[in-house]
C-alpha cells in the first residue's frame, strides 16, 4: 500500500482578479522508501503541492477538492491540532535557503531540542543526546560544540546539514525537500544530495524532491513528476522521463539543458513563458507554446494515456500512439 | 554563563559603546543617578519622610554657597524646611520607580497585544489596532488627568495619597501601550514572512510557541530602543502630572511635585526649590533619550557603522 496518496487534489486562491487554480487535479502516490522528484518551471505549483500535503498553504488558498491520504488519514480533513502532530514528526520538510530557515536568535541546540519536545515527552538531556546523534549522522564534526552555536557561526553547507538533521530528529516517514540545494554552491550541492540519498537509504525514508534541476532529479530519484501550470503533465520512472520523454513540454525541458547543446550553439528553449495562473489557457495549458498543437488541444484538457508505468496528459501523444 | 559574558565582552556593541563619548557620559550619569537615588536611605543626610527631622524654622534656607547658607543643607531647604538634597534623592527614586514600572507594564501589555495582532492578523489585528488608534487619539496626559481626578474625587485624597505610586504606574502604563503594540506589530509583520517561521510551523510547533519563542526575540532591537525613550516619556508624564497636583503628594514628593512645590516661591527669591529638582529631571530625561538615540543607531543594521 502506498505511504502517501494524493488524489485529485485541487487548490484554489481567491484573489481580487478572480479565483486562481494553483493545483488542478493532481494525483500521485509515494511508497515507503521511494524517492520522487517533482520538476517544473517557477510557478508550476511544485511548492504549493508540498505545502498542501502539510496543510500549510498560505492564505487565502484552500483545498477545493481531493484528498491526501497518509497512514490511513486524510490530511486534507485533519484539524490544525492533528496536523501539528504530523508536521515535523511523520512528515518533515527542508527548505531552499538554510540561511533563512534557522532562527537567527536561537542556538542550534535550542532549535533541535524544541522540535523534539514538540513531539515527544523526553527529558532535556535525552533530547540533547538525540540531537548530537543526528548531527553526527549528517556528518557534522564535533556535534557537541555545535549545539552551543548560533546559525550565523556555521557555513551554508553546514547549516543545510543542520536543517536536515532537524528534519530527521523524529524519524519521519517522508521528507519533502523543496529545492534543498538551490542556495548552495555547486560542490556543496553534490555533498548535500549525496547525504540526502545516504540518509534515505539508511532510514528507509521516502523523499519528495522538488527542484527545477533535472540533473539532480536524474541522480537521486526513482520516479519523476513533471508539472505545468498546476497540473501534472507527465509522470514516470526517472530514467524513462529523462531518456524517452513523451510530453512535448518534458521534451522541451530536457532539450533546454545546456548539456544538450554544443559549445557555441544557441541554447534550446521552449518559446514563450508559462501563463500566469490567473489566466490559464483553455484545454491543455501548454498549447500556446506547443509545437505539435492540435485543434482539440485548445478546447479539451487531455486525459492521461498510460504506457509502461508512464502516464502523460497530451492529445498529440495519445493520437500518435494510437495510430502507430 | 561565562561563555555569554565573554561573548558580550567581545561584542561589537560593547566596542562601539566604548568609542562613543556621548553614550559613555550618558550611561555613567544615568548609572550615578540610579545608584545614588536608590541608595537614598543610606546616603541622604535627612529623611524627608520623617516629620521629626524637619524643622519649619529652617525653611527656605538658600544653598550652601549663598549668603545665609547653612552647612547642614548643601542645596538649601524647601518651604517646609526639608533638606533639598535629601528630598531630591528620594524624589528621583520615586520618579525612576514610576518610570520603570510604568514602562514594564506598557511593554508587557503592548508586546503581547502587538505580537498577537501582527502574527494572527485578520480581524483580531484590525480590532486591536483600531483600539490602539482610538487610545492614541486621547493624549496620555488627558487620560491620566481624567482618571486621577476622578479617583481623587471618588475615594478621597487620603486614599489617593497612599496609592499614588501605584495609580501613576497603572495610568501611565495603560495609556501608552499602543506605542509598543505598534512597534512590535510592525516588526512582527516583517518577521513572520521569513522562512524560519515557516520552518517552525513545518516542525509542528504551535502558534503561541512560534510567537513568543521564535518571532519575539527577533523583534527585540526596536523594543529595546522604544523602551529607553518610553522610560524618559513616563518620567516626564509623571512629572507633568505631579506638577499639576495630580501625581505624588507633597509628603512623598517626586521630582515633579518638588518642582511644583517650589514654583510659588520662585519669584519671591527661593529659586532653588524649583531649580534643582528641575535640573535633575532634565538631566535624567536627556541622558535617557541620548542613550535611546545611541541604541537606535547601534541596533539599526541599515546605518553604516564606522
Amino acid at each position: 500500500m502506498a505511504l502517501l496518496e494524493v488524489k485529485n487534489l485541487e487548490v484554489r486562491f481567491p484573489l481580487r482578479q478572480g479565483e486562481l487554480t494553483a493545483l488542478n487535479d493532481v494525483s500521485f502516490t509515494l511508497n515507503q522508501g521511494e524517492r520522487l522528484g517533482i520538476v517544473g518551471e517557477s510557478g508550476a505549483g511544485k511548492s504549493v503541492a508540498a505545502f498542501t500535503i502539510l496543510k500549510l498553504i498560505g492564505k487565502p488558498g484552500y483545498i477545493a477538492a481531493g484528498e491526501v491520504r497518509f497512514e490511513g488519514r486524510d490530511l486534507a480533513r485533519c484539524s490544525d491540532r492533528e496536523m501539528q502532530q504530523i508536521r515535523g514528526n511523520r512528515i518533515s520538510m527542508i527548505f531552499q535557503d538554510p540561511m533563512m530557515t534557522l532562527n537567527p536568535v536561537l542556538t542550534i541546540g535550542e532549535q533541535m531540542v524544541e522540535c523534539l519536545h514538540a513531539h515527544q515527552k523526553i527529558g532535556a538531556r535525552e533530547a540533547r543526546e538525540i540531537a548530537v546523534e543526528k548531527l553526527r549522522q549528517v556528518h557534522i564534526p564535533s556535534p557537541e560544540a555545535r549545539l552551543q552555536q548560533y546559525p550565523h557561526e556555521l557555513s551554508g553547507g553546514m547549516r543545510q546539514r543542520v536543517v536536515i538533521a532537524i528534519a530527521l530528529l523524529t524519524h519521519p516517514a517522508v521528507i519533502i525537500a523543496d529545492e534543498p540545494t538551490t542556495a548552495l554552491d555547486v560542490t556543496i550541492q553534490a555533498e548535500i544530495m549525496e547525504l540526502l540519498l545516504e540518509l534515505c537509504e539508511q532510514e528507509n525514508l521516502a523523499l519528495i524532491l522538488i527542484t527545477h534541476d533535472l540533473g539532480v532529479v536524474a541522480q537521486t530519484t526513482q520516479r519523476t513528476i513533471v508539472m505545468y501550470a498546476g497540473h501534472i503533465v507527465e509522470e514516470g520512472p526517472t530514467s524513462e522521463i529523462i531518456n524517452n520523454a513523451r510530453h512535448p513540454y518534458t521534451q522541451g525541458l530536457i532539450n533546454a539543458l545546456p548539456e544538450r547543446t554544443r559549445p557555441g550553439q544557441r541554447l534550446n528553449q521552449i518559446p514563450g513563458v508559462m501563463p500566469p495562473l490567473t489566466s490559464i489557457p483553455s484545454g491543455c495549458a501548454f498549447h500556446p507554446r506547443c509545437e505539435h498543437v492540435l485543434p482539440i488541444c485548445r478546447s479539451e484538457l487531455p486525459d492521461y494515456s498510460v504506457a509502461d508505468g508512464n502516464r502523460v496528459a497530451c492529445h498529440y501523444v495519445a493520437q500518435r500512439e494510437t495510430t502507430t | 554563563m561565562n561563555r555569554y559574558w565573554r561573548l558580550f565582552l567581545a561584542s561589537d556593541f560593547l566596542y562601539r559603546f566604548h568609542r562613543d563619548r556621548v553614550a559613555l557620559v550618558s550611561f555613567s550619569l544615568l548609572l550615578i543617578l540610579v545608584a545614588v537615588s536608590f541608595s537614598a536611605p543610606l546616603i541622604a543626610p535627612f529623611d524627608p519622610y520623617d516629620p521629626s527631622q524637619i524643622d519649619i524654622m529652617d525653611s527656605e534656607t538658600p544653598p550652601l554657597w549663598l549668603e545665609a547658607g547653612d552647612q547642614r543643607f548643601p542645596l538649601g531647604t524647601d518651604a517646609q524646611g526639608r533638606d533639598m538634597l535629601s528630598t531630591i534623592l528620594y524624589g528621583t527614586r520615586i520618579s525612576l520607580t514610576i518610570g520603570l514600572f510604568a514602562v514594564l507594564l506598557q511593554s508587557v501589555l503592548g508586546i503581547t497585544l502587538g505580537l498577537i495582532a501582527g502574527y494572527l492578523g485578520g480581524r483580531i489585528d484590525a480590532f486591536l489596532m483600531r483600539l490602539a488608534d482610538i487610545q492614541l487619539s486621547f493624549s496620555t496626559l488627558m487620560v491620566a488627568i481624567v482618571v486621577l481626578a476622578l479617583f481623587q474625587a471618588a475615594f478621597g485624597t487620603e486614599l489617593y495619597n497612599d496609592l499614588a505610586i501605584f495609580m501613576l504606574i497603572m495610568v501611565i502604563g495603560i495609556a501608552e501601550w499602543p506605542q509598543y503594540a505598534r512597534t512590535v506589530r510592525a516588526s512582527v509583520l516583517a518577521e513572520k514572512k521569513k522562512e524560519y517561521v515557516d520552518a517552525a510551523r513545518v516542525i509542528g510547533l504551535g502558534k503561541r510557541r512560534i510567537m513568543f519563542r521564535h518571532v519575539l526575540p527577533n523583534t527585540l532591537s526596536p523594543i529595546l530602543v522604544i523602551s529607553t525613550v518610553q522610560v524618559a516619556n513616563a518620567i516626564m508624564s509623571e512629572a507633568a502630572l505631579s506638577f499639576l497636583g495630580l501625581g505624588m503628594p507633597v509628603n512623598k514628593p517626586s521630582l515633579g511635585s518638588l518642582i511644583n512645590s517650589g514654583f510659588e516661591f520662585i519669584l519671591s527669591g527661593s529659586w532653588w526649590i524649583t531649580a534643582f529638582p528641575a535640573l535633575v529631571l532634565v538631566v535624567l530625561v536627556l541622558v535617557t533619550n541620548l542613550l535611546g538615540d545611541w541604541l537606535r543607531d547601534v541596533l539599526n543594521p541599515k546605518l553604516y557603522k564606522e
